[in-house]
């Protein structure tokens, strides 16, 4: 009988197509996502080689990135560096046969949120893009992980990657969320429990009631952030609510194809007693809504507490960073949290500009206004979930409360299109990483989920939602 | 790829932990489509003032480290975007080597496929690094062949790496060329697994 494996392990050795002593492994990549700010100098070497696409059919590219997402300026877009980039996705797409989600499709989006929505990602699958959040695809029991520029034109030449065989983790999260937090906040207090660097070297497999009772949104939520705590790879067994929402997606199995595919993803989980290089239990029931505090998402608070005394760290080192984080806040040390104002509010990216997030936030911001001090935008993920979220209204609602309703793309979260934060702005946003100048050169960024962020944006300061009023 | 074997040079001392890809290379100067020209934009937000002129306060902008070409910093040293910008940029401002406690694991990878050689030693090597790198003009040798890094001053320190980024850097090996070798395996695969 074969030893008990992990359900990495399991993807890992099904799609090992060289393995030799004193080498990495060579990979098979079965998807291989595109976007248009870490592909041209890819595609430019494969030219510069002579060399072609091997899987064009497993490539799919789409523009996020540096796309406005006001739709009067997405078809010619200002920025001439921008549109160069976006024109030279577009024309290596062609040039190489690979299909493209160009701004003009109804199924264009950010990455990680068209691949499952399309169906492209799939339970024991391998999954790589030139993008950190493609730990996002690992909700759906895939292997899934971000790589650089020279790592895509590798994956384009030969749909394989070299790579050294990551370590395991098991990230148990125990018992039921209470009502008001949500998978953001199990992410932000994973990373604030293991640090920015605690799963560097291993890929995380998510496990826990509280896991398994989160939807595929909240999955895809929490591995998105796997990177934040330095992992290659964030992972959860596929199961039934796994299944039902892959079923008819657009490049999902059809017919027998589907029940047999289905079939084999069963035995996609972990065995009893399959060993872990590391284990790490949190305990759901202690868990709040969190917002960070400092520049770094293991910077972390619940919403109840107050900005950190650096003093009282433990090494030096911690205590320079913090005492820098603050000063590039502008927080004082033992300011409560509800007590910090915003003047922006950011809904939206690869972590949580899914339906639910907007119907998650909606149901927060019915029957209020957004407060006259804060500037608020609500950036769907998707063509796809504009238009769902349209057909149930919430643009109007979004709209009559004094939130902006925008196009799909990666918008404020990381400032390379026009949405961005102005200089010592402070924002209360969905996105994934409060670095210094990430939103915008001097603004400052703390993360929270949508929930959080639609009652900062009415009540123009933090609160903790778990106490929030719903108007109904 | 330019090889890397063994080098020499000057130390800059970033005394920072958890220095990501976006303090490296800010994102409004990824808009680029080629891979060179990025060392200007290096540490951008750090190395200027909201004005655009060079800010006294930050290191690499004291004369002494003029010309570093080895870089010593905090753990998790490139966190965060997988950007392969961040090497880039490092290189063309004339880094070849980066040494700290720990990096992140996209970042290490990158590095390496650029010729540029992540070094990890003990916490309490670099900080002895950083220390010595206050003195102007201090140098350090990074010997990849060796796996050992040295200064003319009694430091001293080994380091591992895997072999075959090894084998790759010291001979600046086109990886691409290196998998095409193993063709039948990857046509193998696709025919087993019908991919």
């Amino acid at each position: 009988m074969s030893s008990p494996q992990t359900l990495f392990e399991k993807i890992w050795d099904r799609h090992v197509v060289r393995a030799a002593a004193g080498e990495p492994a060579l990979l098979y990549i079965d998807l291989h996502l595109v976007h248009e700010v870490t592909s041209p100098q890819a595609f430019e070497g494969l030219r510069l080689a002579g060399r072609r696409v091997r899987r064009p059919e497993l490539t799919f590219a789409t523009v996020d990135h540096n796309l406005p997402t006001i739709a009067a300026d997405r078809q010619v877009i200002r920025d001439p560096i921008s549109a160069q980039q976006v024109s030279t996705l577009r024309q290596n797409c062609q040039e190489f046969g690979i299909s493209l989600f160009d701004v003009d499709s109804p199924d264009q989006g950010i990455v990680h949120v068209i691949g499952p929505e399309l169906g492209l990602t799939q339970p024991g699958r391998t999954i790589v893009c030139g993008d950190s959040h493609t730990s996002t695809h690992g909700a759906f029991g895939a292997l899934a992980f971000g790589i650089g520029t020279s790592e895509v034109e590798h994956v384009l030449a030969t749909q394989c990657l070299w790579q050294q065989k990551p370590r395991t983790m098991q990230v148990k999260v125990n018992g039921t969320l209470p009502s008001g937090v949500t998978a953001k906040d199990v992410a932000l207090g994973i990373i604030g429990t293991i640090g920015t660097d605690g799963a560097t070297g291993y890929v995380v497999e998510y496990a826990g009631d509280a896991v398994r009772s989160l939807s595929m949104e909240g999955r895809m939520t929490l591995c998105n952030m796997s990177i934040e705590a330095g992992a290659r790879a964030g992972m959860i067994a596929a199961d039934e609510t796994t299944v039902q929402y892959l079923r008819d997606r657009r490049f999902a199995p059809k017919g027998s194809d589907w029940d047999q595919a289905v079939a084999g993803w069963k035995n996609l989980h972990s065995d009893p007693g399959a060993k872990f290089d590391r284990v790490v239990e949190l305990d759901a029931a202690q868990l709040a809504p969190a917002v960070t505090w400092g520049t770094n998402p293991g910077m972390v608070v619940p919403v109840t507490e107050r900005v950190p005394d650096p003093a009282r760290l433990s090494s030096e080192s911690d205590r320079r960073s913090a005492q820098r984080a603050l000063e590039y806040m502008g927080l004082q040390a033992g300011t409560a949290m509800q007590e910090i104002n915003v003047d922006r509010v950011f809904i939206g990216s690869c972590t949580n500009a899914r339906l639910e997030d907007l119907r998650a936030a909606a149901k927060v911001v019915k029957g209020y206004k957004v407060s006259p001090k804060v500037q608020a935008l609500v950036v769907p993920g998707s063509q796809a979930v504009k238009r769902a979220a349209e057909s149930e209204n919430l643009d109007q609602l979004f709209r009559s409360a004094g939130f902006e309703w925008r196009e799909s793309g990666c918008s404020m979260c990381l400032g390379m299109n026009p949405d961005i934060l102005q200089p010592l702005q402070r924002c209360a946003s969905t996105s994934n990483r409060n670095f210094e100048g990430r939103q915008g050169a001097r603004g400052r960024t703390h993360l929270v989920s949508p929930e959080m962020a639609a009652a900062a944006a009415i009540a123009g300061h933090f609160v903790d939602v778990r106490k929030w009023e719903y108007r109904d | 790829m330019q090889p890397f074997r063994t080098h020499a040079g000057k130390v800059a001392p970033v005394d920072r932990p958890n220095v990501d890809t976006d303090q490296i290379i800010p994102k409004q100067f990824l808009k680029r489509i080629e891979r060179t020209g990025y060392g200007q934009f290096l540490f951008y937000d750090w190395r200027f003032t909201a004005d655009g002129k060079p800010n006294p306060a930050f290191v690499l902008n004291e004369p002494k480290y003029a010309g570093a070409s080895i870089l010593v910093a905090g753990k998790n040293f490139g966190c965060g975007s997988s950007r392969e910008h961040a090497p880039w940029a490092l290189l063309d401002y004339g880094f070849r080597s980066i040494i700290a406690p720990s990096f992140a694991d996209i970042f290490f990878n990158n590095c390496t496929k650029n010729g540029i050689l992540p070094v990890v030693l003990r916490e309490q090597e670099v900080i002895e690094l950083i220390e010595r790198a206050q003195h102007p003009g201090y140098q350090l040798t990074v010997d990849l062949e060796k796996k050992r890094v040295w200064d003319k001053a009694g430091f001293a320190a080994s380091f591992s790496i895997d072999d075959f980024k090894r084998k790759c850097l010291l001979e600046g090996l086109d990886d691409i060329a290196l998998t095409l070798q193993h063709e039948s395996l990857i046509t193998a695969h696709e025919d087993r697994s019908r991919v």
